[in-house]
């Protein structure tokens, strides 16, 4: 362990105004929201001496409430809480799923889908689903709200546009009409415990003529930030999917996402497994 | 009374379970320091200078460098090359050039990132082809630390008598232990002047002996202990050598208890691997598929320094022809120096390699004769009587055909085979379907005279108020050692399990029963504790003892046998079997005294849009000569084969351009986890060796040796791909079905 306890700061606000007083006097400090990742780059010595805001005690953020069609999800409700809550399960699916797939079941009780998009990770198994459902983000500072479409938060690896003491309060989704068809697919080769090589949500509506009417489909680990095949859909719109169309669409993806070779994987088997699970999606 | 044969309860398990063991690091030493390594950050070259912040305060921290070694500056193996400290020349990344200690774990940490190292960089040599070339040149004259070779009939007439040549190549890559528990050791000088190391290891006596020329002491005032140990796969075997001499040093010249763990990211880049390999095979076959020729080229790749380099290679050489008879064989081995952290001992030690090539390579030549590659091994396989490359005959317990009948029964092979040919015909299916098998074989024991020199000793001792207990310094490592050992002796004495005792290994208490490495556990010391117990119950039945015994009664005639002594000592050392020859110098002999067998089939899927493998089903027979304790042999085959499906299809260590591991941790290099594990059919076979106690063999490596060659024969079923490299990752066989369309 290289992390220092000793020299660990932690401020540990009890309510959701102490928490915005403290980190508006202290912008630098870390917010935890499970702290899954953090700690990990803790344990490897990378965040000694930072101040850490404990956001635990803020219980009004770990629920999730519906008003008709629109779920307002608290931001510390746990990827756990979210695979069994009713209301994401019904109107949310990929959601639910997507939280099933975090980690192994240790990270699922304990990470947060705040701390999630907070943390900004290329890799986030929850942003494809919520940036098909056209998520909001709701954000908190002591002075005052504002709300971000979901795929605006991100600005590059670990990057977000989030201010200086703003927090995220909650996530904020309308349930869509039914699909025809949907997808939630992680390619990560283990069973449990993986971070993605690419990782796919789609929502697919057709026309009683088998025409597309809209395709909403999002991939992440494929680029920087998750991203909306926004070519692919724009191209999709009001055709058939023959074999034809389909091809074409998936040469199309590359228009959105640029991955790369790492340790994890290779920029060829990324974008050839994405063609692949959109050609499925599609046909 | 019986023991052996019974799943009897765990000796250490309810302490384990109940978190009550203790590990090197939840022993509270007083006023203790942490130790924390200095590591090169060039792969070649020369410290010029290292510079220490003037500006950080250095009075709590204590740093030892070369310097401080009071004998001479060598981790004592094979050879006596690799520097406890870099001195001067630097020969991999992340070689320990000092050590320091803070009573802060943290802050020792800290410390480090004060301290500047200049180098004079060199172009280093990272690959095995590199060094082959021998522009720059780190061993001897060629960079070749040993070379060996196996000879047997004429192999250029068995090419001309050979209907078809197949030539093909494989490579396997470094392969990390992931033990639970990292290295850790802690040392200390006790006030009668002995140096006291406690630790993670599987061999005492190895770091008793090593510490000796480091700190030019008298063999009795050195004292090793095993702390509990997480896991050691031969991990724990040579590295503890080197991490307890960091220990010790900077204990003694800081005159306060030193404790040193490694963290994953430490373990992982700066410890020792399997040594990757590459396998040249060219076999000459009858077109009714009897091997005539076999010709064999192993390449290892050593890293920086000799460490056990050549007895891997030689047990990698021993295994390369497969459990097949063929009578003209030649194998070359050479192990390589490169200027990467040193590889060493793992879980089947030079096998695994190159028994993935000898195993797939049958796959290769049953597709040449378009031959069932079931009868291509049958065709050829051990049996009694057969003639090994090493001009071994097998007089007793070669389980081969049985095994592999096992399995093929028990797996449903070719029913299954033929109904994956129809789903695979199916261009809707959304996966393909294979089944793959292999047969290997494992030599139990050190190889060829290894048992000879060790001359291991293990005893019992009778104690006057009726307490037996097991001294030896095999160390239990998660594989069961005290148990068995217990089983072993409670058996030969006719009493219960409960009964038996056995002593910490402790180099002050214990005698050197040999390291606990080579699956020679059970059989070598496990037979030695036989003969010692069948001498003590004679020695009871002398003082009066009778059976059934009671408790009462074995203290009774405890009390007599001991006279006025509080124990007595009942010692074995080894003996060579009489009729077991090994010449070192030809290789030829009896490379072993006997081998375990195993056959396995894997059935497994390949996703059309993934290209991720799923293993299904595994099924196994494996002989083991006798099962002590059918449940640990069972634990030991499920938990060898998850070792290995990781090796054939996770396991992928990515090499930095010093060559160092750049995945360093559990996220990124990736082990299966137990949901990745397919329902496994286990069956054990017991074709008794007449010399292992209660016709025992070894089990400890078989496991690691098996599932890569069945997985990559499944997927070559599956899909047409024959992948000679490991491991079989979705990206390679995305690459490879993309280029088989493109030709």
């Amino acid at each position: 362990m290289r992390g220092d306890p000793a020299g660990m700061r932690v401020l540990q606000p009890r309510t959701i105004e102490e928490a915005l007083d403290a980190f508006a006097r202290r912008p630098s400090a870390v917010p935890l929201a499970g702290g899954t990742d953090f700690m990990v780059a803790w344990n490897a010595g990378g965040e000694n001496g930072r101040v850490i805001l404990d956001l635990s005690a803020i219980t009004s953020w770990k629920r999730v409430r519906v008003s008709g069609r629109g779920l307002r999800i608290g931001a510390l409700t746990t990827h756990w809480q979210l695979q069994h809550e009713a209301s994401v399960k019904k109107h949310l699916p990929l959601l639910a799923e997507a939280c099933a797939t975090i980690g192994g079941r240790q990270i699922q009780t304990r990470g947060t889908l705040g701390g999630n998009i907070a943390n900004a990770s290329p890799a986030g198994d929850t942003f494809p689903p919520l940036a098909v459902y056209d998520a909001k983000v709701r954000l908190r500072s002591a002075s005052g709200r504002r709300t971000l479409p979901f795929i605006e938060v991100f600005e590059g690896v670990k990057k977000t546009s989030l201010g200086a003491g703003e927090l995220i309060e909650s996530i904020d989704v309308d349930a869509p009409r039914k699909p025809t068809r949907q997808l939630f697919r992680k390619v990560g080769t283990r069973a449990a415990s993986a971070i993605s090589k690419t990782v796919a949500a789609g929502l697919l509506w057709t026309r009683p003529d088998g025409a597309i009417r809209e395709l909403r489909f999002a991939l992440g680990s494929m680029a920087p930030t998750v991203k909306r095949l926004r070519a692919v859909e724009a191209f999709v719109a009001g055709k058939k999917p023959t074999g034809e169309v389909v091809e074409e669409a998936a040469a199309l993806l590359e228009e959105d996402v640029s991955p790369i070779d790492d340790f994890r994987s290779t920029r060829f088997y990324r974008l050839e497994v994405s063609r692949n699970l959109l050609r499925a999606f599609l046909k | 009374m019986s023991s052996v044969g019974e799943s009897s309860r765990r000796k250490e398990g309810p302490e384990k379970l109940t978190g009550v063991a203790k590990y090197v690091d939840d022993y509270h030493l007083p006023n203790c320091l942490q130790g924390v390594t200095l590591r090169s950050s060039i792969a070649r070259g020369v410290i010029k200078e290292i510079r220490f912040d003037p500006s950080y305060d250095w009075d709590s921290v204590v740093v030892a460098t070369a310097k401080d070694i009071p004998g001479e500056n060598y981790v004592y193996l094979i050879e006596v090359d690799q520097p406890l400290l870099v001195d001067r020349e630097v020969h991999h990344a992340e070689e320990p050039i000092l050590v320091l200690g803070h009573k802060d774990r943290a802050k020792a940490y800290e410390a480090l990132s004060h301290i500047e190292v200049e180098y004079e960089p060199w172009d280093p040599v990272l690959t095995m082809e590199e060094a082959l070339v021998g522009k720059r040149i780190l061993y001897g004259d060629d960079n070749v630390f040993k070379r060996f070779e196996i000879s047997k009939g004429d192999v250029e007439q068995g090419f001309k008598d050979a209907d078809v040549i197949v030539s093909k190549e494989y490579r396997v890559p470094h392969q990390e232990q992931a033990y639970l528990e990292n290295n850790g050791m802690a040392a200390w000088e006790e006030d009668d002047g002995t140096l006291v190391l406690m630790g993670s290891i599987q061999c005492p006596f190895y770091v008793h002996k090593a510490m000796l020329p480091l700190f030019a002491r008298e063999p009795e005032k050195v004292r090793v202990i095993q702390a509990t140990t997480g896991g050691g796969f031969g991990g724990k075997e040579e590295y503890p050598n080197m991490i307890a001499g960091h220990a010790a040093l900077l204990a003694l010249k800081a005159k306060r208890p030193v404790k040193m763990i490694y963290d994953r990211h430490e373990d992982m880049r700066a410890t020792t691997k399997r040594h990757p390999a590459r396998v040249r095979h060219r076999t000459g076959v009858t077109k009714d598929g009897a091997l005539v020729a076999q010709d064999i080229d192993v390449l290892m790749d050593g890293g920086a320094y000799v460490t056990l380099s050549p007895v891997v290679l030689s047990r990698g050489i021993l295994h390369a022809s497969g459990p097949y008879e063929c009578p003209n064989v030649r194998i070359v081995g050479r192990v390589i120096a490169t200027n990467t952290p040193p590889n060493g001992a793992f879980r089947g030690f030079g096998a695994p390699q190159t028994l993935f090539a000898a195993e797939l390579q049958m796959e290769a030549i049953a597709s040449r004769l378009k031959m069932d590659p079931v009868s291509l091994r049958q065709t050829n396989l051990f049996r009694i009587g057969s003639i090994t490359a090493t001009g071994q005959t097998l007089r007793e317990s070669v389980g081969a055909e049985n095994v592999l009948d096992r399995v093929l029964s028990r797996s449903k092979f070719r029913q299954k085979k033929s109904q994956h040919a129809r789903w695979n015909g199916s261009k809707t299916k959304p996966t393909w379907r294979g089944i793959g098998l292999a047969t290997v074989f494992h030599g139990d024991g050190f190889t060829g005279s290894g048992e000879v020199f060790l001359r291991s000793r293990a005893g019992i001792e009778l104690v006057h108020d009726g307490t037996l207990r097991i001294d030896a310094a095999s160390t239990e490592i998660g594989q069961g050692t005290t148990s068995i050992l217990a089983q072993i002796v409670a058996d030969a004495l006719d009493v219960p399990y409960d009964w038996i005792d056995v002593e910490t290994p402790d180099t002050s208490k214990v005698p050197n029963s040999g390291p606990t490495v080579a699956s020679r556990t059970c059989m070598v010391v496990g037979g030695l504790l036989h003969k010692a117990a069948k001498k003590l119950k004679k020695a009871l039945v002398q003082a009066g003892a009778n059976w059934p015994l009671t408790r009462e009664a074995l203290a009774t005639s405890a009390a007599r046998a001991c006279g006025k002594k509080r124990s007595i000592d009942f010692v074995e050392q080894y003996r060579k079997p009489g009729d077991v020859t090994w010449d070192e110098e030809t290789y030829r002999g009896d490379a072993y005294g006997v081998y375990s067998y195993a056959a396995m089939v894997v059935d497994l899927e390949i996703d059309k849009t993934t290209y991720e493998v799923t293993v299904r089903d595994v099924i196994t027979a494996q002989d083991v000569g006798k099962a002590i304790n059918p449940l640990l042999v069972e634990g030991q085959i499920i938990g060898g084969t998850a070792q290995a499906l990781g090796y054939a299809l996770l396991e992928n260590t990515v090499v930095d351009d010093r060559g160092v591991m750049q995945n360093a941790q559990l996220t990124n290099y990736i082990i299966p986890t137990a949901l990745d594990m397919p329902t496994m059919d286990v069956t054990i076979v017991e074709e008794p060796y007449s010399k292992g106690p209660f016709g025992a063999k070894g089990v400890g490596e078989l496991p690691m040796d098996i599932p890569a060659p069945a997985v990559a024969a499944a997927i070559y079923d599956a899909t047409g791909l024959f992948m000679a490299e490991l491991p079989i990752l979705p990206e390679r066989l995305c690459q490879a079905l993309h280029d088989s369309a493109q030709s």
